[in-house]
């Protein structure tokens, strides 16, 4: 039996495991305990000072997010000395901070901001010197306003504790204090992944994406530019919460139909290219069995995981699928197939992404994808930037009817959708495999083992007699921990699939922000991905050869996958990267 | 035969002044002459009156010489250690009392109402030698412990004396030791906080450096006591001296077998490793100081968890001052009783002091709990320097408070002094005359704080820069109405909020000067004028045209042209160019120039 106490809060009287903190407690009560720093499961290290309460058995007041529940334990979590600590911190904090909220990009959603309107903040009573901030925008992924940053460090912990990579970090101390990189240097040339958890970790606006709408906006308004569009499966799943549809709402009819509103010339859908890339990594995994190729074959769908992989595992250079990322795959095919087939020069053709992620903005600028000086993909936009072209266009989302994706590129089947949660190109793969392996159809296509949040996922297949041993990691401080133990040789795998953020894509890092306190009460994780899994089971097709569409482009144009053809647009190559480049 | 010790003080203050040139002097003087088979030259520890360095004690008699250079080495050595005729010149008396001088330093003002428990071996031993302090009842202790004690009766004896922690909050020692030993562990540590930090303060210095085998053998007491193998040492970087003392004397204990596996032949396993602080205040409180141990950003983390359930690396950890175990052998072995006869009710035993600003005798004294501060400025520091008044003394560092003339008479403990505003912490005594300015003293100490603030909790890291600010407006003669106020808030929210020690007491400098000097707050804000004429933002520098005789001294010194005049007629100076620097003050022999 589990161990509880018993403790009143606020006079309500609740039991509560006996590990549990004063706040997880007060959530079990009903009671709301506002708080800066804290993020559930990722950063509780009682900094911010709002959380304070009285607690008996305490000196003073004590941060409810650190304090341990004990047994007969009485805590008031508002009363007037409690009040006027909390709003003295928040009037503190505001006269150090970049006041101009009316232009910041997480105005309405900073929980700075919130929390002074809840406190009744109506002035700058401590106003005086800031902290010397700066603004690195110099990363093709992420902008660092240090001058919006409250310390809270949801960003260094995300970063440090949770995907293990270390880039940011708390430098000088006192009034000087600010999160930066080594030497102040810019997050271009620190490790730092692109993928982005620390904007979603942030409470305001001093972590943001590089924003690409402008020059979205400038080829649509561009006459002589043909533009195509095409969201990840992943944005489907979520960007219903930017208008305020509850979290788990799958919006792809009204996603397809606020883009061509938008003005895209052709509303394609990467989904296809999850299909497609099934068939090429499909092939190069059962080609690699065959031919005693390098094992495990480790999924390259995630540039954030990609450019973990060259900085901090080079070694795992050769497993990796030479894939190319699916919207990367699509960008090929768009300017190449679609572009013949519809007679338009591929150079007038302009290509966007949108996308659950900030990595893909810097994928979209790697060199090597693409030909003949024009990149596969022109601009990335992330799921909260359209949502900010949506509002921008005065679309009133929703309120829109469901419309479908142009064809034919905007076919696909269930396997592509779920590419959007942790397991999904796992679950997508085995199902092809299965059938080109032994030919029979395959009955049950839910691979339930490879379903689900856990940071490290494993199960052995039985494909046609063949035992296959599959490991799924999301996040990539879980792809580390699970690296090492094939390293030390502790596991043997046939096949990964790694996905840079915990979750996998639908809480990747360019995903609408959830506050900390909507994070407290709810598991984004879980809850978008069952959006993603739902529209899966609705679909008649699940299997990526099945598609009508990837038939139809492999007999016109690849011929089969894994042919010359498709290896020179649909396949890339790795390279090692220097941690720092200073 | 060694027939008479030189002992020459080698701790910091003394070293500092020359005494390993004086060492090194007499070294060769004594080699000389052939004497060094019978007079042997013993680097100590400190004696603790810094100010006279570099000392020279020389026995069996017990001449006590000050400001020893090496140019009077030859006269010491062909007129004492060869004639037996002590040089009077350079002897110390403070005593009064006539012919007393050659031989009785306890009649001496300064060490009279001294009593040296942690000290008692600085300035007695040669600290680099394991052999001296074994002499002297060292690692006794110890042993005694692990032969005929157990773990709880250990405790019991801690806890029976009543020592409570010498670092500034004044914990009960047992009862910390006593929790730790009640969590069931594996794995325990003990950890000595050697960060010593306060502006002015050098006690756990000169115990290191005098008696570092006192500590170590209080550790493995600690250990024994708790259930721990393993110990810390986090010692500042900046005492090189410290560190190489511990260094010799792990090496030593190790040795003799005092650490390491088997300790006394009793199956007790004991070793500690030194850990160098970077010097960042913020370490010196405990869970920042574990914290950087582990390696991280020295930043505290919030209690409870306390380090004696949770601490170092996660596991039951116990963290004593340097002083505070510097006491424990002496308890062990003279006994919960003995220790409990010497100070006040609440506070037991004595607590050491570094004495600074202005008083006569800066250095380091160890006086019984209860004595009060006027008996330490005046007969034990020898009272102000040139005839001036008493206006304040700063206790407790940065965390601490001032302690007006009204309160003199205080006994002196942890208590006491936290009524009148004030705290023990670590040792520091800094004391004021009438012109230091108590608004400039507040703005010393929390400049000291906002540098020092590791930048964790909004609190203190915004708080105390934003109390600063006020502070500098005053001072700077732009205070306003209501500023007063405002300090007062943000020091109750600060004291409220802060996540750590340093950041709940940061505010109090502030607060216990307000409380006895508002006066002079408000003379700054309303009347923008300082009272002991320090800020010079707020003085007023004129020239007497009575007292002037037009002499040109001033003006010729002024280094921005503010002075002019006629020769033999009064000068005067030009206000809007006036930089306040006073040089003018200091070259006038008529005392004609003025302060307002």
């Amino acid at each position: 039996m589990m161990n509880t106490v018993n403790i009143t809060i606020d006079g309500i009287k609740v039991t509560v495991p006996a590990d549990y903190t004063v706040l997880e407690a007060a959530k079990e009560a009903k009671v709301y305990i506002p708080t800066l720093c804290y993020l559930k499961g990722i950063n509780q290290i009682g900094a911010c000072r709002m959380c304070l309460v009285e607690a008996s058995g305490t000196r003073g007041l004590a941060a409810a997010c650190v304090l341990p529940v004990t047994d007969g334990m009485t805590v008031t979590t508002n009363n007037d000395k409690i009040r006027k600590a909390r709003k003295s911190t928040l009037e503190l904090l505001l006269s150090n901070h970049n006041r101009e909220c009316t232009s910041c990009i997480r105005s309405r959603n900073c929980e700075f901001q919130t929390l002074c309107n809840e406190y009744g903040v109506d002035g700058y009573p401590y106003d005086g010197a800031k902290t010397e901030s700066t603004i690195d925008d110099v990363s093709p992924s992420i902008v660092r306003d240090n001058s919006k940053c409250i310390l809270c460090r949801r960003c260094v912990a995300a970063c440090n504790d949770v995907q293990k990579i270390g880039a940011i970090g708390v430098g000088r101390r006192g009034f000087k204090t600010r999160v930066g990189c080594i030497y102040d240097k810019s997050l271009a040339d620190s490790p730092c992944v692109n993928c982005g958890q620390c904007i979603a970790a942030c409470p305001t606006g001093a972590l943001h994406e590089k924003d690409s709408t402008a020059d979205v906006w400038k080829a649509l308004a561009d006459p002589d530019k043909y533009v195509v569009v095409q969201p990840a499966p992943a944005v489907r799943a979520a960007l219903g919460e930017e208008f305020g549809m509850p979290v788990g709402t799958c919006v792809t009819g009204k996603l397809a139909a606020s883009l061509r509103r938008l003005g895209f010339d052709k509303v394609f859908d990467t989904d296809f290219a999850a299909d497609l890339t099934i068939m090429e990594e499909g092939t190069e995994f059962l080609g690699r069995i065959k031919n005693n190729g390098v094992l495990p074959m480790i999924t390259s769908c995630s540039p954030g995981w990609i450019k973990y992989c060259e900085t901090f595992y080079p070694e795992f250079i050769p497993n990796l699928s030479s894939c190319k990322s699916p919207h990367e795959m699509m960008g090929a095919v768009i300017k190449t197939y679609f572009a013949e087939k519809n007679n338009i020069d591929p150079e007038k053709i302009y290509t966007v992404s949108v996308m659950p992620c900030t990595a893909k903005k810097f994928e979209a600028k790697r060199g090597e994808l693409g030909r003949d000086g024009i990149q596969d993909v022109d601009a990335v936009i992330t799921t909260r930037e359209l949502a900010r072209m949506i509002r921008t266009a005065g679309i009133d989302f929703t309120e829109l009817d469901d419309e479908d994706f142009d064809d034919v590129l905007g076919e696909s089947t269930g396997a592509g959708v779920i590419f959007g949660a942790t397991g999904g190109v796992m679950e997508a793969a085995l199902r092809t495999v299965y059938e080109v392996v032994t030919g029979k159809t395959l009955e049950n296509v839910n691979f339930e083992a490879v379903r689900g949040t856990e940071g490290v996922k494993e199960a052995t297949i039985d494909v046609g007699g063949t035992p296959v041993r599959v490991a799924v990691a999301n996040g990539t401080g879980n792809a580390s921990a699970l690296l090492e133990k094939v390293k030390s040789g502790e596991k043997h795998y046939d096949f990964i699939e790694i996905m840079g953020c915990p979750g996998g894509c639908v809480t990747g890092g360019g995903q609408p922000i959830l506050t900390a306190k909507q994070q407290l009460s709810l598991d984004a994780k879980t809850l978008r991905a069952s959006a993603l899994y739902k529209e899966d089971e609705g679909k008649t097709l699940r299997k990526s050869h099945e598609n009508p569409s990837i038939k139809k482009i492999y007999a016109e144009f690849f011929g089969e996958p894994n042919s010359h053809k498709a290896h020179e647009l649909l396949h890339t190559s790795y390279v090692p990267r220097k941690k720092y480049n200073i | 035969m060694i027939r008479a010790h030189v002992m020459i003080c080698g701790g910091t203050g003394c070293t500092s002044s020359g005494s390993d040139k004086l060492a090194a002097a007499l070294e060769t003087e004594l080699k000389t002459r052939g004497l060094e088979e019978e007079i042997k030259v013993v680097r100590t520890g400190c004696f603790g009156l810094c100010a006279l360095g570099p000392i020279m004690i020389v026995y069996p008699d017990g001449t006590f010489y000050i400001r020893v250079t090496p140019d009077d080495i030859p006269e010491i050595v062909e007129e004492h250690l060869l004639k037996g005729r002590v040089v009077q010149r350079l002897v110390y008396d403070d005593s009064g009392v006539p012919d007393i001088k050659a031989n009785s330093l306890n009649e001496t003002g300064f060490y009279k109402k001294q009593k040296r428990v942690a000290l008692r071996n600085c300035g007695v031993i040669n600290p680099e030698e394991i052999d001296e302090y074994i002499a002297l009842d060292g690692y006794r202790a110890l042993g005694k412990v692990l032969t005929e004690m157990t773990p709880d009766q250990v405790i019991q004896t801690i806890l029976d004396s009543g020592l409570r922690g010498r670092g500034g909050g004044g914990f009960p020692t047992g009862r910390k030791w006593m929790f730790a030993a009640k969590v069931p562990s594996d794995k325990k540590y003990v950890v000595c906080n050697a960060d010593e930090g306060d502006p002015g303060a050098f006690m756990d210095r000169s115990v290191l450096e005098g008696d570092p085998h006192a500590v170590i053998e209080a550790m493995a007491i600690a250990g024994y006591a708790i259930g721990a193998d393993e110990g810390y040492i986090y010692v500042r970087a900046e005492y090189p001296i410290a560190i190489k003392r511990l260094e010799i004397a792990i090496r030593e204990a190790r040795e003799y077998n005092l650490l390491g596996k088997d300790i006394f032949g009793t199956g007790f396993n004991f070793d500690i490793t030194l850990r160098f602080g970077a010097g960042a205040f913020v370490c010196g409180e405990e869970t920042a100081l574990l914290t950087s141990i582990e390696g991280k950003r020295g930043e505290p983390r919030p209690r409870p968890p306390f380090p004696a359930v949770k601490g170092l690396f996660g596991q039951p950890t116990i963290i004593n001052n340097v002083e505070t175990l510097a006491n424990i052998a002496q308890i062990i072995l003279k006994g919960a009783d003995w220790f409990a006869s010497m100070g006040t009710e609440k506070s037991k035993g004595t607590k050491v002091f570094a004495l600074g600003g202005k008083i006569n005798h800066t250095g380091l004294v160890e006086i019984p709990m209860g004595t009060t501060l006027r008996e330490i400025i005046y007969d034990i520091g020898g009272g102000i320097p040139n005839g001036k008044k008493f206006k304040a003394a700063q206790t407790g560092g940065p965390s601490g408070g001032c302690i007006p003339a009204s309160h003199l008479d205080t006994p002196i403990d942890y208590d006491s002094l936290i009524a009148i505003g004030s705290m023990m912490g670590s040792g520091g005594l800094i004391v004021m005359d009438e012109d230091n300015c108590m608004v400039d003293i507040a703005k010393f100490f929390l400049e000291f704080t906002v540098d020092e603030s590791c930048g964790k909790c909004a609190p203190c890291r915004i708080g105390t820069r934003r109390m600063l600010e006020i502070l500098e407006r005053i001072t700077n003669g732009q205070g306003q109405d209501g500023d007063i106020e405002k300090l007062e808030e943000l020091a109750m929210n600060i004291k409220t909020s802060a996540l750590c020690g340093l950041g709940q007491t940061a505010p109090n400098p502030v607060l216990s000067t307000l409380r006895y000097f508002r006066d002079e707050y408000e003379a700054h804000i309303y009347e923008k004028r300082c009272p002991a004429h320090h800020c010079k933002k707020l003085a007023v520098i004129s020239i007497n045209p009575e007292k002037c005789k037009g002499c040109s001294a001033c003006s010729r010194a002024c280094p921005v042209e503010a002075i002019s005049g006629e020769i033999k007629k009064p000068f005067v100076i030009d206000q809007s160019k006036c930089i306040k620097c006073r040089t003018c003050i200091d070259k006038c022999r008529f005392g004609a120039i003025e302060i307002k």
